[in-house]
C-alpha cells in the first residue's frame, strides 16, 4: 500500500526511492506513469542510463535517415526530466546489483541505494556467429549511435567509389546486405536503400517475415521489396564474411549453398538478446532464452527486484515489442502506488514501418489454433495477399495477415477474439466491391495497441470521466498519442458514445459562434447578410454579462469570409472582408516560414506555352525567387517580400496570368495527363476538359482547398482518383470519382457516375461542388465530408444525380452566378491603388525589407537559413557544398549564380 | 502596460524623449496589423507590430513571433477572447492579448529556444491624428 496516502503534505515522509536501470523506450514510459499518478510524491526515481541520451523513439530509428537530428526522436514531454522527483543519469551504465544491501553500484563505482528497483534493460541485437561478422563495415541496428556509424560508413564508401573521368563523375553504387529477413531487416534494407546503397536481403526462412506471416504472404511480401528495388534472397544461410583484400573491410559475403554476393556494408538484424546480464549476475532467474524471470505483476522472486520491456521474461517469453512493455511498465507503476494491475496478457499485433509496403499481422497469423478456418484473399496483380483465421465456427477472429494493402487492419485487430458480424471474406474484398459491415466493438477489443486502450476504456472515458471531445479522450486515455494509427478508431467511438449519452455534440465554430460551418452558411444566405459585423450582430453568441459577441477570431473569422466569398460577395479584400483574411488570402500569396511569401500564377491543366515559362523563369531570376514544381502540375516561387508581391505579379499579370489561388482555401489544380491529343492510349481530350473544368472552378472559395484530376484512358496517368473530383475518359464518355485525396490519410475517389457527356459532367462536378461548400464543417474536405453525410455517397448521388432534395436548380445557379462572378484576385488588386497600399513592408519605411531575412545558398539557389548559420553567421559548409566558400549568411536579397 | 486613448496631456507627453513618431492614424486598417520599424533607446532597430481596433485605440507589440521566429505578428487575424482584443499569430496560430502581449494560447508549442513565450508591448498614444510608439 502507498504509505503517504491521506497524510498532510507538512508532515510528509521523504519519498521512496526506484532506481530504474535502463534508459530506453520504456523506462520512459515507467517515469511517466509513475509521475502521471504519484500525485502525492511518494516516490523519487533516478534512472540509470547507458546510452549518452535521454530516452528517445527506437521504434522510430529508421527516421533518423530522414531527419538526422536525434532530438527529432524525443519522446513525450522534455519537461518529464526537469521534475524534481527525477533524476536520470546519462552515459552512466549499472555494472552490478547487491540485493542483500538494496545498492547498485554505477560504472563509476558510486553506490545507490534502493527501495524498489526497476530493470529495463532492453535487448541487445544478436550477432550470429558468422566468421567475419567483427570485420568493419558490419553492422547491427539498435541505436542511435549504430545508424549513426552505419550512415557515415555508407557515405564514405560512396565517396570513395566515387571515380573522375573523362565523361564526368562516375559512381560505383555502394553494395549493401542485411543479414535477416524480419521486420527489422526489411526495415534496414529500406534505410540502405534511402542512402543510396543497394541491398539485398538474406532470409535463412522460407520467407520473409517468417514470424509474423505465412508463406502465401511471404511471396507477395517479396514481390512489393522487389519492386522497392530490393533484392531477396530466401533459404539462404551465410556461412563466412571475407574481408576485402586491399583494405581488410568487409567485401565478400559466402552462402552455405556455394553462393556469393560482394559487400561493401552488412547489417546484422537476425533478432535480439535480452540485457539479462545483470539480473544472471545477482543471482536472478533467467527464461530458458534469457530474460528476467517475472509474474504477471512484473516482479522477479525478489520481491523489491522488477523487469521490464524486452528485458523480462513474462509468461515464459520476452517481447520483442514496445506495446507490451509499456503495458509492464504501467503495472509496476500501479503496483509501487499499491494498485493491482497485473498484465493481461500481450498483443503482438505488428506493421512494417517501411514505406510503400503495407505489411500488418496480428493474432494467431499461421493458423496454428486447431480447426482453425483460414479465408484467403489474394490479387496477384495488385500485389495483395490478405487472409483471416477464423475459429471453427467460421465467425469467431484469430488473426491475421494483410500484405500489399493493410486497410482492413486497424478495424479487424481490435477485434480479435471477438465474432464478425456477417461473412468475413466480405472483409477482405477490394474497397468499394462491397461495403464491408460496420462493426461493433466489444468493450474488451483493444483499440490502441501503442498504449493498450480498450474499446471499454474509451467509451468510459465520456461516460464515466465525462470527456466530451476526442482530445480530452486521449488525455484522459493516452489512447491515439503515439503513433496515431488508431485515431479514426478513436474517434468513432467517441462520438457514438457522445451521440449515446446524449450529451449534444457541439459543433460549435469557436466561442463566438454557437453554429457550425454549414449551419452560419445557410443561415447567412437565408437572411441575406453581407458584413461580418451584420452576421456576429445577429448569429454571434453573446457571453453571459457582455453586451455583443465580440469580434471575432481567427477560426470564425477566415470562416465566414470563406462563406461571404462562396456566396458572392465582390473581391476577398473588399471594404470589411479584408479583416477576415488570414494572411495568406489578405497578401494573396502562401506564407512560408520566415515570414515571406511563395507566389503561384495559374496554369490551367498544366499547360503552359514557351513564352509563359520564359516570363517566370525570368520573373524569379530578377527578384531571387527559388522555385519549385509543384505536385498539381504549376511552378511556385518562394522568398518573395510582401513590398515585392505588387511588382512580381505586375510583370506576371501583364504577360497574361493570373492568380493560382494556392493561397485559398479554393480550387488549387486540375492535373491532367495528356489525353487523346497527344498519347497513343487516350481515348477523350484530357487536356481540354481539365482546362475547361479549371477555368469554371478558379477562384471557389470552399470548407478546404479542392483538387481535380483529369486521366485520358483508364491508365489513369493523372492519378485522377486521388483527387477531390477524379475525371477518368471512357470511350464513351467520362467517369467521375468523388472524395479522393492524397495527404495524411490518403484515400482513393468513389465512383460518382459512369459514361457522362461533357456537359453532364460539368453539371454533376457543379452540384457536388456547391453541395460540399453548403454542408460540409470548417476544413473538412470531400474525403470525410462524403463519408459522413448522411446517408453517404449513395445519398450525395441521389442530391446531384437525381435531385432528391429538388434544389438542383438552386446549386446549378449558385455555381453559374460563381463562374460568371469570376475576376482575377491579382488583377483586381493591381487596379486598386487602396488595395495595393497594404503590401508595404513597414507602415514608415514601406520599402524596406525585412531587415531579419537571412538567406543561404542551396543546390544552385537560396533557402532560408536555420537559427545557427544565422547565429554564427556562417552557413554550414556541409550544406552548401562546393557553391560558393566561405559560404556566409546573406541577407534578404542573396541572390545565387548557379 | 496598456495603450494610452489620447488626452489633453498627449501632446506634451509624446514630444519628450522616449517616443517616436510612426505613421498617420488613417495609415492604419482597423482590425488589420501593420509593421513599423522603430529604433530604440540603444540604437537599434526594432520592429513593432502596430494594432487599430474598432474605437480607435491603437496597440503596438513586438513583430518577431516567439514561435516561428519570424517577423510576422503585424499579419495576423484581430479578434476578442472573452471581450479582450487578441491577434493570432499567421504562422502557428498562437494567440496573444493585445493589449498586454500576454500569451492566452500556446496552441500546444513551445517558443523558439531563447524567446519568451508572451510578446513585449509597448505604450502607444495618437496624438494630432499621429500614432507614437513608446520607444525611443
Ligand atoms: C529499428 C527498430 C524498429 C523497431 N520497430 C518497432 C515497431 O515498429 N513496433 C514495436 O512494437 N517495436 C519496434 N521495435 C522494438 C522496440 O524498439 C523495443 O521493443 C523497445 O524499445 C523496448 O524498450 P525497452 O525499454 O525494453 O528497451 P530499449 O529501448 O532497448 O532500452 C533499454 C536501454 O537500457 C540500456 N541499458 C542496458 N543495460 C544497461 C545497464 N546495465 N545500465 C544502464 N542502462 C542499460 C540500453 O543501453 C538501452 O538504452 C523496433 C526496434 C528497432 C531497433
Ligand atoms: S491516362 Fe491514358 S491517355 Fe492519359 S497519358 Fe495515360 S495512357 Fe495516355
Ligand atoms: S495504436 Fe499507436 S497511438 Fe494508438
Amino acid at each position: 500500500m502507498n504509505e503517504t496516502q491521506g497524510t498532510p503534505p507538512s508532515t510528509r515522509p521523504d519519498p521512496r526511492h526506484v532506481v530504474v536501470v535502463g534508459g530506453g523506450m520504456v523506462a520512459q514510459r515507467f517515469v511517466e506513469a509513475l509521475r502521471a499518478r504519484d500525485d502525492a510524491g511518494a516516490w523519487r526515481v533516478t534512472v540509470f542510463a547507458e546510452e549518452p541520451r535521454k530516452p528517445y523513439d527506437r521504434v522510430g530509428l529508421t527516421r533518423y535517415f530522414e531527419v538526422r537530428d536525434a532530438e527529432e526522436l524525443t519522446l513525450g514531454d522534455p519537461a518529464l526530466w526537469d521534475d524534481p522527483l527525477v533524476d536520470l543519469h546519462r552515459d552512466c551504465a549499472v555494472a552490478s546489483i547487491d540485493r542483500a544491501a538494496q545498492t547498485v553500484t554505477d560504472r563509476l563505482g558510486r553506490v545507490h541505494a534502493y527501495d524498489e528497483l526497476v530493470l529495463a534493460t532492453g535487448s541487445s541485437a544478436a550477432m550470429p556467429p558468422i566468421d567475419g561478422n567483427d570485420l568493419p563495415g558490419v553492422f547491427v541496428y539498435r541505436t542511435i549511435d549504430d545508424v549513426a556509424a552505419l550512415r557515415g560508413w555508407v557515405e564514405s564508401k560512396r565517396e570513395a567509389g566515387r571515380v573522375e573521368t573523362r565523361g564526368g563523375v562516375v559512381e560505383r553504387p555502394v553494395r549493401g546486405a542485411v543479414v535477416g529477413g524480419g521486420l527489422l531487416g526489411l526495415e534496414a534494407a529500406g534505410a540502405l536503400k534511402a542512402l543510396g546503397a543497394q541491398a539485398t536481403v538474406i532470409q535463412f526462412g522460407t520467407h520473409l517475415m517468417d514470424v509474423q506471416i505465412d508463406l502465401g504472404g511471404g511471396h507477395a511480401l517479396k514481390r512489393l521489396i522487389n519492386d522497392k528495388g530490393i533484392s531477396v534472397r530466401t533459404d539462404t544461410a551465410t556461412k563466412a564474411i571475407r574481408p576485402h583484400r586491399r583494405t581488410g573491410h568487409v567485401g565478400r559475403m559466402d552462402f552455405a549453398d556455394g553462393g556469393r554476393l560482394d559487400v561493401d556494408v552488412v547489417v546484422m538484424a537476425t533478432g535480439v538478446r535480452p540485457r539479462d546480464e545483470l539480473a544472471r549476475a545477482a543471482g536472478l532467474e533467467v527464461g530458458e532464452r534469457g530474460g528476467a524471470v517475472v509474474d504477471l505483476t512484473c516482479r522477479t522472486a525478489d520481491a523489491h527486484v522488477w523487469a521490464i520491456g524486452e528485458v523480462a521474461c513474462i509468461e515464459g517469453r520476452c517481447l520483442g515489442l514496445v506495446a507490451p512493455g509499456n503495458t509492464m511498465a504501467e503495472v509496476v507503476a500501479d503496483r509501487l502506488l499499491g494498485g493491482e494491475a497485473t498484465f493481461p496478457g500481450a498483443d503482438t499485433a505488428t506493421k512494417l514501418k517501411l514505406s510503400g509496403v503495407d505489411v500488418a499481422s496480428f493474432g494467431d497469423a499461421h493458423g496454428r489454433t486447431e480447426k482453425s478456418v483460414e479465408i484467403v484473399w489474394a490479387d496477384p496483380l495488385r500485389g495483395v495477399y490478405s487472409k483471416l483465421v477464423m475459429a471453427d465456427d467460421a465467425r469467431t477472429l484469430l488473426g491475421g495477415v494483410f500484405v500489399g494493402d493493410a486497410g482492413p487492419y486497424a478495424s479487424l485487430r481490435p477485434m480479435l477474439g471477438a465474432e464478425l458480424p456477417g461473412d468475413p471474406s466480405a472483409f477482405l474484398l477490394p474497397e468499394g466491391a462491397v461495403g464491408a459491415p460496420t462493426l461493433e466493438l466489444p468493450d474488451d477489443a483493444n483499440v490502441c495497441s501503442c498504449n493498450n486502450v480498450s474499446a471499454g476504456t474509451i467509451r468510459g472515458a465520456v461516460t464515466e470521466h465525462d470527456c466530451t471531445d476526442v482530445a480530452g479522450v486521449k488525455a484522459c486515455t493516452r489512447a491515439g498519442t503515439t503513433c496515431g494509427a488508431c485515431l479514426p478508431l478513436v474517434t468513432k467511438l467517441t462520438k457514438t458514445e457522445l451521440a449515446k449519452a446524449g450529451v449534444e455534440v457541439s459543433n460549435a465554430l469557436c466561442e463566438h459562434f454557437e453554429l457550425s460551418r454549414a449551419q452560419l452558411f445557410d443561415a447567412v444566405r437565408v437572411a441575406d447578410l453581407h458584413t461580418f459585423s451584420e452576421i456576429i450582430a445577429r448569429f454571434g453568441r453573446v457571453p453571459d454579462g457582455a453586451s455583443d459577441a465580440g469580434r471575432g477570431c481567427d477560426i470564425c473569422k477566415p470562416t465566414v469570409a470563406s462563406i461571404l466569398a462562396s456566396l458572392g460577395n465582390g473581391h476577398i479584400l473588399a471594404g470589411e472582408q479584408a479583416t477576415l483574411q488570414d494572411t495568406n488570402d489578405h497578401m494573396l500569396a502562401n506564407m512560408q516560414k520566415d515570414g515571406t511569401y511563395s507566389v503561384v500564377p495559374r496554369m490551367p491543366g498544366g499547360e503552359v506555352t514557351p513564352e509563359g515559362l520564359i516570363v517566370v523563369g525570368q520573373v524569379a531570376k530578377d527578384f531571387g525567387l527559388y522555385t519549385k514544381i509543384t505536385g498539381g502540375q504549376r511552378i511556385d516561387m518562394f522568398g518573395a517580400r510582401v513590398e515585392q508581391l505588387p511588382e512580381i505579379w505586375r510583370r506576371l499579370v501583364d504577360a497574361g496570368f493570373e492568380s493560382g489561388h494556392a493561397y485559398g482555401k479554393s480550387l488549387r489544380t486540375v492535373k491532367s495527363c495528356v489525353g487523346s491529343t497527344w498519347c497513343r492510349y487516350g481515348v477523350q481530350d484530357s487536356v481540354g476538359m481539365a482546362v475547361e473544368l479549371e477555368l469554371r472552378y478558379r477562384g471557389l472559395r470552399s470548407p478546404h482547398k479542392l483538387k481535380l484530376g483529369v486521366s485520358g484512358c483508364a491508365r489513369e496517368c493523372a492519378e485522377a482518383r486521388g483527387k477531390d473530383v477524379g475525371v477518368i475518359a471512357t470511350d464513351q464518355g467520362w467517369n467521375v470519382y468523388v472524395g479522393g485525396n492524397g495527404g495524411q490519410t490518403p484515400k482513393h475517389a468513389q465512383l460518382l457516375a459512369e459514361n457522362l457527356s461533357s456537359a453532364e459532367l460539368l453539371r454533376t462536378v457543379d452540384r457536388f461542388l456547391m453541395l460540399y461548400i453548403r454542408t460540409a464543417d470548417r476544413l473538412q474536405r470531400t474525403a470525410p465530408w462524403v463519408e459522413e453525410y448522411e446517408g453517404g455517397l449513395e445519398a450525395i448521388r441521389q442530391v446531384v444525380i437525381e435531385d432528391s432534395l429538388g434544389i438542383g436548380a438552386d446549386l446549378d445557379a449558385a455555381m453559374a452566378q460563381h463562374v460568371e462572378g469570376y475576376e482575377d484576385e491579382w488583377k483586381a488588386v493591381l487596379d486598386d491603388p487602396e488595395k495595393l497600399a497594404r503590401f508595404g513592408s513597414f507602415v514608415n519605411a514601406p520599402t524596406t525589407p525585412d531587415p531579419a531575412l537571412a538567406y543561404v545558398p542551396e543546390r544552385g539557389q537560396k533557402r532560408p537559413a536555420t537559427a545557427d548559420e544565422v547565429a554564427s553567421g556562417t552557413a554550414d559548409p556541409d550544406l552548401v557544398s562546393a557553391l560558393t566558400s566561405p559560404v556566409l549568411v546573406a541577407g534578404p536579397t542573396l541572390e545565387v549564380r548557379a | 502596460m496598456t495603450a494610452l486613448t489620447p488626452s489633453p496631456t498627449a501632446t506634451t507627453l509624446v514630444d519628450g524623449p522616449g517616443w517616436t513618431a510612426v505613421c498617420p492614424l488613417g495609415a492604419l486598417a482597423p482590425e488589420r496589423g501593420a509593421a513599423a520599424l522603430v529604433t530604440g533607446s540603444d540604437g537599434e532597430e526594432l520592429q513593432v507590430a502596430l494594432f487599430r481596433l474598432l474605437d480607435g485605440t491603437v496597440c503596438a507589440v513586438q513583430q518577431l513571433d516567439p514561435y516561428s521566429g519570424a517577423n510576422v505578428m503585424s499579419r495576423g487575424i484581430v479578434g476578442t477572447r472573452g471581450g479582450t482584443p487578441t491577434v493570432a499569430s499567421p504562422v502557428y496560430k498562437q494567440v496573444f492579448e493585445l493589449h498586454t502581449g500576454r500569451c492566452l494560447d500556446a496552441a500546444g508549442k513551445e517558443p523558439r529556444a531563447g524567446l519568451a513565450g508572451d510578446l513585449a508591448s509597448y505604450p502607444v498614444v495618437v496624438s494630432g491624428g499621429v500614432v507614437h510608439v513608446g520607444i525611443g
